[in-house]
């Protein structure tokens, strides 16, 4: 399924997502100014920048959770904001966003796991539910998708008996278990213990090298120069930087970027 | 009079404080949804009715509100009071004042639920309506399940409130043979049958939640 969506939009050649001149203010706060970037499908891009920066409503904006003031949203062929002749954002009808939903996975940054479900359940029932999959094929795909996760033997378990490592494990295979097109990560670890953290990395690696197209939010620098393509550097609501992920890390060209990366190296 | 027959009339006087339970549980918990929703409305004007509605409901006394349905047939509408009336006027009185207190506490259930369970639901791509019933609603239940439990019992105390209409309910009837007999008896009686009762719904109310403890959050 990943690789047919991979060669469909190959062929194409468009890109995986795209935004144009995206805005984003909550009320007299200008968070996302202009923001233009894209991403195209087997891309791992990371996004960094101080807090404030306006990471997470670009990622929000992006999965549907806020609604942009300006600019244009598209996942492949699919424009789900336009902007209108003044420039403000017009969204598609309840179909396009469905459709929309149906291209990009999410994996926030406090898991959001369904507590009251088992964790087969929490992976198994979104396909079953919304894309009317088969309960069965499904089943078995989540049994597999948890192997993969080493995470076997908790199936059964309701989240609240695994570790944060491992929960963000589950909350990565129920985002996988919808096929999505392209995969977001919120602050995948932020949440986590610095051994918990390695645990969720190693995971987010190992679908990089099987071309996992993605987009992570990260203040692992280290992590964001190995895995990353590509690198997208937000300040004040603006891309200040964008490049190769070696670049960008080891030599950026702007100050902001340079003094941003300074306190990392701390 | 014989024990038996005290007995005998205290339990038969049972079919109607069960019939107020009863009647009240189911007008007044689905009731409640929609006073809740109401309550939590993005229209103001919906909204603001269903808090002055919960507000007169809680701020006034379910006595006075039961004597006023009761009454208000005769005296706002000119319409004579039927025999039967009685056990509607204390059908209606019952179902609106304790949906008025379910609203509440469905309200204060369904805001506690993270947003984050609404976001993660709408990523995967879950309607509104599937997202409240399958994964707003059973974590609901869970959470409001003890404040439930505290207004179940509360009801069935409160079914003696009934006495002031007249209906044969097991209050009413206790207080009359008390009356009749010079004795304290039927009140004793009474007093522990409603314990009873009070213990099977707590009883229940205790293995629903266990049944319901099999995750934390």
């Amino acid at each position: 399924m990943m690789q047919e969506s991979i060669e469909t939009a190959e062929q194409k050649k468009e890109p995986l997502l795209r935004l144009l001149n995206a805005r984003k203010s909550f009320g007299k706060n200008d968070v996302l100014k202009d923001i233009t970037l894209e991403v195209n499908a087997g891309e791992v891009v990371a996004i960094i920048g101080p807090s404030g920066g306006g990471k997470s409503t670009l990622l929000r904006c992006a999965t549907l959770l806020e609604t942009l003031d300006g600019g244009t949203l598209a996942y492949g062929d699919l424009v789900v904001a336009s902007p209108d002749a003044a420039g403000n954002a017009v969204y598609g009808g309840k179909d396009v966003l469905a459709k929309a939903r149906t291209r990009f996975g999410l994996v926030f940054q406090n898991f959001n796991l369904f507590p009251h479900y088992t964790v087969l359940k929490n992976i198994a029932e979104p396909p079953i539910l919304v894309q009317k999959r088969e309960r069965e094929e499904v089943e078995a795909e989540a049994r597999e998708l948890l192997a993969k996760m080493g995470l076997s033997d908790k199936a059964d378990h309701v989240p609240c008996d695994l570790s944060g490592g491992q929960q963000q494990r589950v909350a990565i295979a129920r985002a996988l278990a919808m096929n999505p097109d392209i995969l977001f990560f919120d602050e995948p670890t932020s949440a986590l213990d610095p051994e918990l953290t390695i645990e969720v990395l190693k995971v987010i690696r190992q679908l990089a090298a099987e071309h996992m197209t993605m987009v992570i939010v990260t203040h692992e620098m280290a992590f964001a120069r190995d895995v990353a393509d590509h690198i997208i550097f937000l300040d004040g609501g603006y891309v200040v930087e964008q490049g190769p992920a070696e670049q960008v890390i080891n030599n950026p060209t702007h100050e902001r970027t340079r003094a941003f990366l300074r306190k990392y190296e701390e | 009079m014989e024990l038996s027959v005290m007995l005998s009339m205290l339990g038969s006087s049972l079919v109607f404080t069960f019939f107020i339970f009863f009647i009240t549980l189911v007008g007044s918990l689905p009731l409640g949804v929609l006073i809740a929703l109401a309550r939590m409305s993005r229209l103001r004007v919906l909204s603001s009715i269903a808090k002055i509605y919960i507000s007169f409901m809680r701020g006034t006394p379910l006595m006075l509100q039961l004597m006023f349905f009761m009454f208000a047939p005769y005296y706002i509408f000119d319409i004579p009071i039927d025999v039967n009336w009685k056990y509607w006027a204390c059908s209606i009185g019952f179902i609106l004042n304790y949906a008025a207190y379910f609203a509440e506490i469905y309200r204060s259930g369904i805001q506690s639920i993270p947003v984050g369970q609404y976001e993660a639901a709408s990523v995967l791509g879950y309607s509104k309506s599937q997202t409240f019933m399958k994964i707003i609603l059973p974590q609901v239940i869970k959470r409001i399940l003890p404040a439930m439990g505290n207004e179940i019992i509360t009801l069935i105390k409160d079914t003696s409130l009934a006495f002031v209409l007249g209906i044969a309910e097991m209050f009413t009837v206790a207080k009359q043979i008390a009356n009749s007999q010079v004795t304290l008896l039927p009140y004793i009686i009474a007093a522990a049958v409603y314990w009873v009762i009070c213990l099977i719904i707590e009883y229940g109310l205790n293995k629903t939640e266990k049944k319901l403890d099999y995750y934390h959050d």
